[in-house]
């Protein structure tokens, strides 16, 4: 029998397998950042261990860093001591860094993939959940504790039970103005956040096919919030031109030789998946989050649900919590819902196209009376790019705020925060309750949807905007 | 790791599904660079209500987390884990935990058992009706007892090895170094390498 995309990956990975325990798996490439690996070097301080593979590990600043005055001191000491913990364990243990104010400097799930460390067929791992990013590659990537960073630091293996896998077919194709965001929304919406729960997922179909890396990227990212620690997309040429040439990639007869291998990274014909999902792009449409976890979504063409509507008794009381927390009633129109702040970035949709599709929609146009509109490069590289595009005036002369790069308000662990009450359109991963600052409110939704949102000061997409922008450009 | 072997004690019911690790311990905690220390930032923000659960006189001391079902789901914040034990918890049962969560528990000694939303609601309707009741969860016989419920549970062989002995993963990987080696000999060349070393 044919074996799907993830199992073969996985095989390719089997260090060790003995009837009774878990396989044992080579990790080929370990991302670290402050948050969840100070408690990792510790223990392996601890033991007396060292790194075992230097050369398969990477570490950036992200989660705490300021977007603002990034060459003062960082105002908040605890998040200044954890930044210089993260830089005091690579120099002691030899780990490259790229700290904040380097070139190379920013979230790191984006990171990896730009500096083409984030190949087709390795496994990628990062105490991060949303590793799963990386995916999108063809790579077998997912999120990891701190026990697992220390155990990958010092094996460079993880002992795992191999997952089942679910195929996620999206037939048709995406209409006009939906994106990879609305899309992997949607299919949240569908599954549930527990329905990919100890799966692997394999996103396919046309839809999939043709999409962008980085919109492939969008939805390997929220795999997790559907319940899988990982998501993958089957490697194509589309993957291979974005790596070309990037610094990390193989070259020469390495090149000839890596896509050769990454051209079997298919689920072959007869392979057969434990779940599968039919999505029909054709019927989509912008698509925003009214609740406090990821599969509480809607089109924005709805209202918000009635709890009572839901049979399920624990989804009928998370609705009511939720419509509580948010500050919402049933049967209200999503269009109607007025927002203090709009955030574009994260790890989600912090890239250069998500950056673009954001200045197409606010070009020309002004950010609403009332509304803050924070703008986050993914990354330094990121940044440097939009701005010779002339995006960053973009954003500011229609009144947003253009930042330095990290995770900023996705999680709101520097000081880009909501405040209590604030309700936010975002283009991040999670509307957990107090996600992004103490009592704030999340509406996730795309770069397209938030730019259009900051302009209208209400949920709105782009073909909300009736009146045309003033200019024709800057 | 602590070894887990049988514990009995008194529950804490919460009815909350989608527990996610944003909820169990906030962000804004885990610019600490210690595994200890937090106990206080474990559900803040729910505890700043007076009628949390956990706030109530009679919940004091429990050691039973009784949650709904997609307890952990979100960030892979070991910490998450870390605030539970840090509070006194020794296990948390539920319907469905997150994966990230659940591998994360069970590499800290915190079990995590799963049963029935049936079982859970019986367990729930036991403890408020009488806050006194306890709960034994017991890994040798892989079952759930309290009065008049008795349910067994699925853990697989080897992770109950594991916590039934308070085994360091790193120590039995590193058993197998051999095995490592072997892999790296033949690791293809085109695979990506972070800095050249050697």
């Amino acid at each position: 029998m044919g074996r799907t995309l993830a199992e073969k990956v996985w095989d390719d990975h089997v260090v060790r397998r003995a009837e009774g325990e878990p396989d044992l798996l080579f990790i080929d490439l370990h991302l670290l950042h402050e948050v969840t690996s100070p408690q990792a070097f510790d223990g392996l301080r601890g033991a007396g261990r060292q790194v075992r593979r230097l050369d398969l590990t990477i570490a950036t600043e992200d989660h705490n860093t300021p977007t603002l005055d990034i060459d003062k001191p960082i105002a908040d000491p605890v998040s200044r001591a954890q930044l210089e913990t993260l830089r005091k364990n690579c120099a002691d243990f030899g780990v490259r860094l790229h700290p904040l104010g380097d070139i190379e400097q920013g979230v790191v799930h984006v990171v990896g993939p730009q500096l083409g460390l984030t190949q087709p067929g390795t496994t990628v791992v990062c105490g991060d959940s949303h590793t799963s990013t990386h995916g999108a590659f063809g790579a077998l990537a997912f999120g990891i504790g701190t026990s697992q960073v220390e155990h990958v630091l010092a094996t460079q293996t993880l002992p795992l039970a191999r997952p089942k896998t679910m195929a996620i077919t999206v037939d048709g194709e995406l209409p006009e103005g939906v994106t990879a965001k609305d899309l992997i929304l949607a299919i949240i919406a569908r599954i549930g956040t527990g329905g990919g729960q100890g799966y692997i997922l394999e996103y396919r179909g046309p839809a999939i096919e043709k999409l962008s890396m980085e919109a492939r990227m969008t939805i390997c990212n929220m795999s997790i919030e559907a319940g899988a620690r990982a998501g993958m997309i089957a490697p194509d040429e589309t993957t291979f031109a974005y790596l070309k040439d990037r610094a990390h990639a193989p070259q020469g007869a390495d090149w000839d030789e890596a896509v050769a291998y990454w051209k079997t990274l298919r689920t072959d014909d007869d392979a057969v998946f434990d779940a599968e999902v039919y999505i029909d792009a054709t019927a989509l449409s912008p698509f925003v989050t009214w609740g406090t976890n990821p599969g509480q979504g809607l089109p924005l063409s709805g209202h918000v649900p009635d709890p009572a509507s839901y049979e399920d008794a624990s989804e009928r009381l998370a609705a009511e919590k939720a419509l509580e927390y948010m500050g919402l009633t049933a049967g209200q129109r999503l269009r109607d819902i007025n927002v203090d702040t709009v955030f574009v970035g994260s790890c989600t949709n912090g890239r250069i196209e998500d950056l673009r599709s954001a200045a197409a929609v606010i070009e020309g146009r002004k950010v609403a009376d009332g509304v803050r509109m924070l703008v986050v490069p993914g990354s330094v590289r990121v940044a440097l790019q939009a701005v010779e595009e002339g995006l960053d005036k973009v954003f500011t002369a229609a009144g947003a705020e253009w930042r330095h790069a990290g995770c900023s308000m996705c999680l709101g662990m520097n000081p880009d925060q909501l405040a209590p009450g604030e309700r936010s359109a975002s283009t991040s991963n999670r509307n957990f309750e107090g996600r992004q600052g103490k009592g704030g409110r999340t509406h996730l939704v795309s770069p397209q949807v938030a730019a259009a949102t900051a302009v209208t000061g209400r949920l709105s997409s782009p073909a909300d905007l009736v009146e045309a922008p003033t200019t024709a450009g800057v | 790791m602590e070894a887990f072997t049988t514990h009995t004690g008194r529950a804490v019911p919460l009815r909350r599904s989608n527990v996610d690790t944003d909820q169990i311990i906030p962000a804004h905690w885990l610019k600490k660079v210690t595994r200890d220390g937090f106990e206080d930032g474990l559900f803040e923000a729910w505890r700043k209500d007076p009628d949390f659960v956990l706030n109530k006189a009679e919940r004091q001391g429990a050691t039973v987390l009784v949650a709904g079902p997609d307890f952990g789901t979100g960030s892979s914040r070991e910490h998450a884990v870390w605030a539970l034990q840090n509070y006194g918890f020794k296990t948390v049962i539920s319907a469905r935990f997150a994966d990230i969560f659940r591998g994360n528990s069970l590499k800290n000694g915190l079990l995590t058992v799963v049963l029935e939303q049936s079982v859970v609601d019986e367990l729930w309707a036991l403890t408020e009706a009488d806050p006194q009741v306890e709960i034994t969860v017991d890994l040798h016989e892989r079952q759930v007892r309290a009065p008049g419920v008795t349910a067994g549970f699925e853990l697989d062989e080897n992770a109950r090895w594991r916590l039934l002995n308070g085994l360091d993963d790193i120590s039995i990987t590193l058993r197998n170094e051999q095995d490592i080696a072997a892999y790296e000999s033949r690791r293809p060349a085109h695979k990506p390498r972070t800095v050249q070393v050697g």
